[in-house]
């Protein structure tokens, strides 16, 4: 785990999480999602935070937190890649599509590019099989793409 | 308002029958000239699809830009834009339908408001560019009632979705909706509603395929101070969106039913465990849930009885696992979403302890419908044992991507030529998985096989939660097993040995296979370990999860043994067995290729051919993308 400290204000809009929710052990996930909500991912210090707020161990917090794929403790990039790995996405070239994002932007799956720009992840999927195969750049979803068009999106972004 | 009655409900039905009468009209005729206000329609309504994928290709400014152009022409008194659920073509999406005259428009742009309202709205003229054509006749179709796609459909779980604005309470009470709710508790016994449902025969959709009104009845049986209702809206299968789209274009039959669950079961709090990743879906059943309050459908003393009911929503986080109902109840508890073994069942100790029914949606979505036209009528669609209809995400490489709903019964042939228009590009049927990471691969000789719970078991597959993907010639069957066991190992929980590990060793040994280092002793291994798998898991995703590998094996053996004896991938999909070169005679030099060849593997003088160095390519196609004379061979 990377050793964050936490700014004052978000510590108590954590604080203020785990109270609205009763501290209540059996909240624990609603209480993550509304925390991972305030900067993006869910770094040690918060974790620790609603482990003692919780009254729980901070073992139990982490392993809800690495069980479930929805919360991350990297920081997402200013825009998140995500390439769509359901099948109807994969039977239509999305893993091709996966291995040119890696490429243009020289990372690999769950890591952000060092100047923060893009990060870049798998999601199951959006249900846009009609379009497949489907890559989600922030909130944005791009149909029916080639490893062609990659380059060109990514570059448009970044200008 | 509060409805207190029957009668309350008879007066809502009837207060909204003038705006929903149109479009029941136009579902139960055709009307064949087209309709404008210029040609004396009086009252015209614009439909569009609201649905994720559509959403996705812009339907929200279709809209927007379509109440732009009626505000402009100030015919806002007589059109109505309302946005629906999925309508289910979601491969000719975005969609616009007019009614009364069923126009059905596809693949529409927000640019193409301004002609709608002018050419069709006002002047009465359909637009033939914007409708289907008949991939076979060539002809276009402008209702949706005349396209393959919609003719062997039947619509039950489905029945609102793209008829009714899911976020408008009244058009699903216009539709009958909360009639099954209110007859249940005014003039039925709580075990009269679950003999009605054990009657019809329903089986739950979520995939085991247990009869419904059993599980209620086991619940129901149970004495404790507090029960529960749960709804499975945790659609974990990739590539499947049949749930998602009931809650996104019907959410209220889903609040209906979870009602009268709880009503026959004797329960007063309902929770739905819904995917976090689904904003959309999550909107419109809390919208849903709010309306039923306000209308007093939900909460103390629903229409008047003792009866207290309300539904809370929890996410989900993105596990595979929590689609098994234990394991759901676990991550609802705030805990890793771990199965535990069954016994105990739900029905007995589930979420706190307490008895819990868990039902999937499209099951639930099927509840009112029943208890509204009855057990009999129900079970007379579909099979011997397989009673009703099944909704499909149909998708892949097939024409007609989208979300259908056939009886029972329909065979997969019927599903993928007739339903879907048959393969993509013209290629070769060569597989259907059905049933996701859980299903397997069935093949030509599978065709005529009648789709139900147990013919589909039987051939090695599964009906699982209703993702049907269609591969081609061009699929490797390899690799697609490997595919959904590389889901599975990412997804496995890792309580139970058999699953964390020996899905693990398999994935190992596909990969190796893929990369051409396999061996013919690796595909008994990977039946044994697959068998002992199936034997051994804890819970259902761990038993079945060797079916993508094992029913590949049975069915395409060859595929695999030529992996294995002479390291050819026939699909031409493992990359490690390909080798990409150019043909000297196609080649104009024209440097395309090299220009965007990533790895530099392509060197040429200009006018004359290049050559492919096969120490440096990655095999990436880029070339073969690249190249507009088809010089690129690949062997």
């Amino acid at each position: 785990m990377a050793t964050i400290k936490l700014a004052c204000d978000v510590a108590r809009q954590v604080e203020a999480i785990c109270d609205k929710h009763g501290n209540d052990q059996g909240e624990l996930i609603n209480i993550l999602h509304e925390a991972q909500h305030l900067q993006g991912y869910l770094p040690e210090e918060m974790q620790r935070l609603i482990a003692h707020k919780l009254n729980i161990p901070v073992s139990k917090v982490y392993g809800v937190v690495s069980f479930y794929t929805f919360f991350t403790m990297t920081p997402k990039g200013k825009h998140p890649v995500s390439v769509c790995m359901g099948t109807a996405c994969y039977v239509r070239g999305g893993e091709k599509l996966l291995e040119e994002f890696k490429r243009v932007l020289g990372i690999d799956v769950g890591e952000t590019t060092p100047d923060g720009k893009f990060s870049l992840d798998c999601l199951r999927c959006v249900g846009a099989c009609g379009l497949a195969p489907v890559v989600m750049i922030g909130e944005k979803v791009y149909g029916r793409l080639q490893p062609v068009d990659v380059k060109k999106i990514i570059e448009e972004l970044e200008a | 308002m509060k409805i207190l009655s029957i009668h309350d409900l008879e007066k809502l039905r009837k207060s909204a029958e003038a705006h929903m009468s149109l479009r029941e009209e136009s579902n139960r005729h055709v009307v064949d000239h087209s309709c404008g206000l210029a040609t004396g329609t009086p009252h015209i309504q614009i439909l569009i699809c609201g649905g994720t994928g559509c959403k996705a290709s812009s339907s929200q400014e279709i809209v927007q830009r379509l109440q732009m152009e009626i505000a402009e022409h100030q015919i806002s008194e007589k059109v109505e834009v309302i946005m629906t659920g999925c309508f289910g073509f979601c491969e000719k999406g975005p969609i616009v339908k007019i009614i009364p005259d069923n126009t059905f428009y596809v693949q529409v742009t927000p640019e193409d408001a301004a002609e709608i309202v002018r050419e069709h709205i006002i002047g009465g003229r359909k637009i033939e560019r914007l409708l289907y054509v008949d991939p076979k006749t060539e002809k276009s179709v402008s209702d949706s009632k005349h396209m393959d796609f919609y003719r062997k459909q039947m619509r039950i779980a489905l029945r609102n979705c793209g008829t009714i604005d899911p976020e408008n309470i009244e058009e699903y009470i216009a539709r009958d909706g909360y009639f099954p709710l209110a007859t249940c508790l005014l003039r039925k016994k709580p075990q009269e509603v679950i003999e009605e449902i054990k009657l019809s025969g329903l089986r739950g959709r979520g995939g085991g395929g247990f009869p419904t009104g059993l599980k209620w009845e086991l619940t129901a049986k149970q004495q404790a101070e507090q029960k529960y209702v749960v709804c499975n809206a945790d659609e974990g299968d990739p590539g499947a969106f049949m749930d998602r789209s009931i809650m996104e274009g019907d959410p209220h039959s889903v609040v209906e039913a979870m009602a009268i669950c709880g009503y026959s079961i004797g329960a007063t709090k309902g929770l739905v465990y819904i995917r976090a990743e689904y904003p959309l879906a999550v909107h419109r059943l809390k919208v849903a849930i709010a309306q039923a309050r306000d209308y007093g459908l939900l909460g103390d003393n629903i229409l008047g009885t003792d009866f207290c009911f309300d539904i809370e929503i929890r996410y989900g986080a993105g596990a595979f696992v929590c689609g098994e109902e234990t394991a759901l109840i676990h991550s609802m508890e705030g805990k890793r979403g771990e199965p535990t073994l069954k016994p105990p069942f739900p029905a007995e100790s589930g979420y706190k302890g307490m008895p819990t029914n868990v039902n999937n949606v499209e099951t639930l979505a099927n509840i009112p419908i029943i208890l509204n036209k009855g057990a009999k009528w129900f079970s007379s669609i579909g099979t011997e044992r397989s009673k009703g209809t099944k909704v499909f995400a149909l998708a892949g490489k097939i024409n007609n991507v989208g979300l259908i709903e056939v009886p029972m019964g329909t065979t997969l042939r019927e599903v993928i030529y007739e339903i879907g228009g048959g393969i993509k590009n013209g290629k070769k049927f060569k597989a259907v998985q059905t049933g996701g990471p859980s299903g397997g691969c069935l093949t030509e000789k599978h065709l005529d096989t009648p789709i139900d719970f147990d013919n589909l078991l039987a051939a090695g597959s599964m009906m699982g939660s209703g993702g049907m993907i269609v591969m081609d010639e061009d699929d490797c069957m390899v690799s697609v097993a490997r595919f959904y066991l590389d889901f599975t190992v990412e997804e496995s929980c890792g309580k139970c040995t058999p699953c964390r590990i020996g899905n693990k060793r398999m994935l190992e040994i596909l990969t190796k296979i893929t990369e051409g280092k396999g061996t013919e002793e690796d595909l008994k291994t990977l039946q044994t370990l697959g068998k002992v798998i199936k034997d051994t898991a804890l819970c259902g995703l761990g038993q079945t999860s060797p079916n993508p590998v094992l029913s590949t094996l049975d069915n395409f053996y060859d595929e695999y043994l030529a992996h294995v004896k002479q390291k050819v991938c026939p699909a031409k999909q493992c990359k490690a067995l390909l080798t990409y070169a150019i043909n000297p005679e196609k080649c104009i030099g024209c440097h395309a290729c090299a220009k965007h060849c990533p790895a530099e593997a392509i060197t040429g003088m200009t006018r004359k051919p290049h050559i492919i160095h096969p120490d440096l390519c990655i095999r990436c196609g880029m070339c073969v993308s690249r190249c507009k004379f088809n010089a690129i061979v690949i062997c």
